[in-house]
């Protein structure tokens, strides 16, 4: 009889540990399986994108419409090439869009605002927003600040 | 003269110590009962004993543990106005280091003592003995299921541990300190990575878990078989493991995290 309850007990708690698992899996590391199925990539070339990471995420507005699937170094342009991919959804973004690097708070993360355009075509699988704004880097904008200080 | 003597002496004592111990690892290990039924009984009750009680003060730990952090993050965080990245804080710390670090340790307290004293009192009580005598292996009987015991029920808590933290610490944010909930996931989210974090958690709690067993187990077999002997025996598997856990938990970090 007490045999047969500690059983129980250690089935529970294994079920215990495996739910506490997919918990971690799911909740917290954002697993998702049908994750990369509804959505669309488009591309856009940075001079410089500061500290972007890979899965930072892209807002219209504020909020947010995807995330970056990678960074690379573009060879024949001399530039960062990153690739995004949009939710499905949100398919009405015009081809004349301009997409920029922002930081959100001050110690906070990089992420890609788009600032929509007036064209009335959409982007659509494979794209690029050829208008872009890079990363703010302090160090060129104190730069520029003594530069202007100094012309004065 | 004598000091050389004495320093030649216990540095061969403790390499014939490290022997004796990983000898004894590979022998329990590698000779489960013969039989897969009562082998199964055996492991369930041990699983018992060791997983299940050491549950409540895994979860009740790992509740304020998550709940301080969510606390201090949020007060800290909160100067800078990216009181959202608690989520990110809470998630990486206990995943990377505190839930199998506690874990660990507390599973020392809590079950490595018991171990080394339940084995000690056996030995003291010459239990082993007369198993050996009815033509049982000791090794195989006792020590065996209660190292795959531990060593199985060791990451299995972390990872409850974790989870439970990360709720709790929710709880804190979210409803109380009022963080938005989004961002509090969001930002946790788009911070942890699975492979990275989770999978590297379990492999720290799982090193952890062979390293105390191994301990416990051991000091319970090889001590002096008294009631003072027991107690010293005891003392020395929590000291013992819990150095073992921080000076692991280094290496470990430093070969799954050191690369920039």
């Amino acid at each position: 009889m007490k045999d047969k309850r500690s059983s129980l007990l250690v089935g529970a708690f294994m079920l215990f540990g495996i739910a506490a698992f997919v918990y971690l899996a799911m909740q917290v590391s954002g697993l998702a399986f049908d994750d990369k199925s509804d959505g669309y990539t488009i591309t856009a070339r940075f001079d410089d994108i500061g500290g972007l990471t890979d899965r930072a995420k892209v807002t219209i507005a504020g909020v947010t419409v995807g995330q970056v699937d990678s960074i690379e170094y573009d060879q024949e342009y001399y530039m960062a090439k990153v690739d995004m991919t949009i939710y499905a959804d949100v398919d009405n973004i015009p081809t004349d869009s301009s997409i920029a690097i922002l930081t959100s708070g001050l110690i906070g993360e990089k992420y890609l605002g788009i600032s929509i355009g007036a064209e009335e075509e959409v982007l659509q699988e494979g794209d690029e927003i050829f208008d872009t704004q890079s990363a703010l880097v302090l160090e060129n904008l104190i730069g520029q600040f003594l530069f202007s200080q100094g012309e004065e | 003269m004598t000091l050389i003597n004495y320093i030649v002496t216990s540095l061969l004592g403790f390499i014939k110590g490290l022997g004796n111990s990983g000898i004894f690892l590979f022998q329990s290990l590698f000779r489960l009962p013969v039989r897969p039924k009562e082998a199964m009984r055996l492991y369930v009750r041990q699983v018992y004993s060791v997983g299940v009680m050491s549950l409540i003060i895994i979860v009740v730990s790992g509740a304020f543990i998550g709940m301080v952090l969510a606390l201090q993050g949020f007060s800290i965080l909160t100067s800078y106005g990216s009181e959202t990245a608690v989520g990110q804080l809470l998630a990486l710390t206990l995943l990377r280091e505190l839930a199998p670090v506690v874990t660990g340790l507390l599973f020392a307290g809590r079950a490595g003592s018991a171990l080394t004293a339940e084995i000690g009192l056996m030995k003291t009580t010459e239990q082993l003995s007369s198993y050996e005598m009815m033509g049982i292996d000791p090794l195989r009987r006792v020590i065996a299921p209660r190292l795959l015991a531990g060593i199985t029920c060791m990451p299995i808590l972390s990872i409850i541990f974790a989870a439970v933290g990360i709720w709790a610490g929710m709880l804190v944010s979210v409803e109380w300190l009022g963080v938005y909930s989004g961002s509090f996931w969001g930002s946790m989210q788009q911070a942890v990575q699975f492979d990275r974090d989770v999978i590297n958690g379990l492999i720290k709690a799982l090193v952890f878990a062979v390293a105390v067993v191994w301990i416990a187990v051991y000091q319970g077999y090889e001590c002096q078989p008294t009631s003072e002997g027991i107690g010293r025996a005891t003392t020395r598997t929590v000291v013992l493991s819990s150095l073992a856990i921080l000076a692991l938990d280094f290496l470990l970090t430093a070969a799954m995290f050191g690369d920039f």
